[in-house]
């Protein structure tokens, strides 16, 4: 379906302090990729988001969801279609009710009520907190936030989800949590993070940004293997993937990795 | 400072409350903000130095306190906050207005009956008020406005603002508390320290609710807000809103607190 299609063609930008934050970024992603956008602090992931969500216009390129062009004429159906979850949630959430948080969007398309009921359910039964409806979103916890924040967009329908940090400052449970739940979207989506456990398991095509430019754009387990390439990027090899703390010899489970089962499986331990 | 802190946690309290399900908070916004209105309007028409006749006013609040089951400190808080400067409107009719009124043995100067009669009218509206966000919240407060035909710009405005304060306010107390982290022993902020902090909350405020704007706007927001559904006007708000009209308007033209006193005490005026 070339409708889900974004594409990302030769971006620059820079911002007004003259920071050029995004250098001739271009790619292609289709209909059901998950793809990993990975890049030491301040490489330019939040900007490149921004810019594909038209937060942001670039200086030069353009970006393309589908077939059409995002400018700001086509801006409101384009924002339709992504769903862009922030690295804070207090952002996101603004309402007094998570309910009303998640109604937010479908309201805002003029949907009728039922409509709106039926979707922000079903929203909050995805990501499976269902009893938090009438609680006020400031008071939740960080994951529970986090989950909410995910909700609110998710009951738009978007076809494309995009998503900045979606596990950091989170709790190794309320990461796995998270982490689940987006093993289980059949949408295409975007995840920027530098959680590349988090990525190895959520995301089949990874693109490493370093200081603005794209430095590698592979399949996952070819990227996040390669030592030069990730610690030239200030990044460094999964944990997971990082030799046996116990006998310290390489870990044995590529082929597990194919199956996106990151169970601990050294032979020292048999 | 943990007092301030602690405030962090009651900030919106008033949002909490508004989400409760007594009789109160069933009556229709629109019903709710009229009879507000109304409440506002008559206090407000009474003589300048009238104290006594405004007692049956104190029904309204009591009756909204006890059947929405507000708890009346923190509103009373609330109220408390506004004080000074309710004072400070009233505090010079004392001191220029000496003309001596004599109530049976008591002799008052007209002056301090002024101020009384102006604190009384201006606590009860702010209590009123706080009450109906209280019970309403809002979100259901502005499509009331609408309702009034009020533009919308303006709904939205105080919609914005109300969330934006709220906003601004827990930045500055994260800030607060992250600076008193670091200064222990400290009361307040240093006056050296004041500017780069005023500025920092400033920018962080002003960054945080742009933030916020995008999130809106990214979830298709174009000005006009949707509260989800505003249920229609019943006969039972008609009643409601008719029966507290008609209370305040006999206690505008008969002075009940009097009445009631002549019926114990036999004794016409
Ligand atoms: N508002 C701004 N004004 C000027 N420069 C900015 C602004 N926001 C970000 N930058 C700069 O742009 C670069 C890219 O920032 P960006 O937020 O996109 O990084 P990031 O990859 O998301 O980092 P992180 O992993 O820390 O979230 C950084 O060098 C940053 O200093
Ligand atoms: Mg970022």
């Amino acid at each position: 379906m070339s409708h889900h299609k974004l594409e990302a063609r030769s971006l620059y930008f820079s911002y007004p302090d003259g920071h050029e934050a995004v250098k001739n970024v271009s790619f292609t992603i289709y209909h059901g990729e998950s793809v990993g956008l990975i890049g030491a602090n301040g490489a330019g992931k939040s900007t490149l988001l921004m810019l594909l969500m038209g937060i942001l216009f670039p200086s030069r390129g353009e970006v393309l969801v589908g077939d059409v062009r995002l400018t700001k004429k086509t801006l409101p159906a384009i924002r339709q279609r992504l769903g862009f979850v922030f690295q804070n949630p207090d952002d996101q959430l603004f309402m007094t009710t998570v309910y009303d948080d998640v109604a937010f969007g479908p309201r805002n398309y003029g949907l009728d009520e039922d409509e709106v009921k039926i979707r922000a359910e079903k929203a909050l039964e995805m990501v499976g907190i269902p009893h938090l409806r009438d609680r006020a979103p400031f008071k939740l916890s960080g994951g529970e936030k986090r989950v909410a924040a995910i909700a609110s967009v998710l009951s738009m329908q978007p076809d494309i989800l995009i998503m900045d940090e979606p596990t950091s400052a989170l709790d190794p449970k309320s990461r796995r949590r998270v982490i689940n739940l987006l093993k289980n979207f059949e949408h295409t989506k975007i995840i920027a993070s530098h959680d590349l456990d988090m990525v190895l398991e959520t995301c089949r095509r990874v693109i490493v940004l370093n200081e603005g430019e794209i430095a590698a754009d592979g399949i996952t387990e070819e990227i996040l293997f390669n030592k030069e390439l990730l610690e030239s990027c200030g990044l460094e090899i999964p944990l997971s993937l990082q030799n046996c703390p116990v006998c310290g010899t390489f870990k044995s489970h590529i082929s597990h990795v194919k199956k996106w089962d990151l169970s601990f499986s050294c032979k020292c331990q048999d | 400072m943990s007092n301030i802190i602690n405030s962090l946690y009651n900030i919106r309290l008033l949002d909490d409350l508004a989400r409760k399900k007594t009789f109160i908070h069933s009556i229709h916004p629109l019903i709710k903000l009229l009879t507000t209105i109304v409440y506002v309007a008559v206090l407000a028409s009474f003589e300048r130095h009238e104290v006594s006749a405004l007692l049956p006013f104190v029904f309204y609040p009591v009756f909204i306190l006890s059947f929405a089951e507000i708890p009346v400190v923190p509103i009373l808080k609330r109220v408390l906050l506004v004080e000074p400067l309710i004072i400070g409107i009233g505090i010079l009719n004392p001191l220029f207005d000496n003309y001596i009124v004599v109530f049976g043995d008591i002799v008052v100067s007209r002056g301090w009956l002024t101020f009384l009669s102006i604190f009384i009218k201006c606590s009860l509206a702010v209590t009123v008020s706080i009450l109906l966000v209280a019970t309403t919240g809002m979100d259901r407060l502005a499509i009331a406005l609408r309702m009034l035909k009020i533009p919308r710009i303006f709904a939205l405005q105080l919609l914005l603002t109300y969330r934006y304060i709220w906003l601004l306010i827990e930045e500055s107390l994260r800030m607060v508390r992250a600076y008193s982290l670091r200064a222990p022993g400290q009361k307040g902020v240093k006056i050296n320290d004041l500017g780069s902090f005023l500025g920092q909350m400033l920018l962080r405020a002003f960054d945080r609710a742009q933030r916020i704007y995008q999130a809106m706007s990214l979830r298709g927001f174009t000005g006009e807000y949707n509260a989800g559904d505003v249920p229609k006007i019943k006969f039972r708000d008609f009643v409601y809103f008719a029966a507290w009209s008609l209370f305040f308007i006999i206690a505008r033209i008969y002075n009940i607190a009097v009445l009631i006193g002549a019926l114990f005490t036999g004794v016409g005026r």
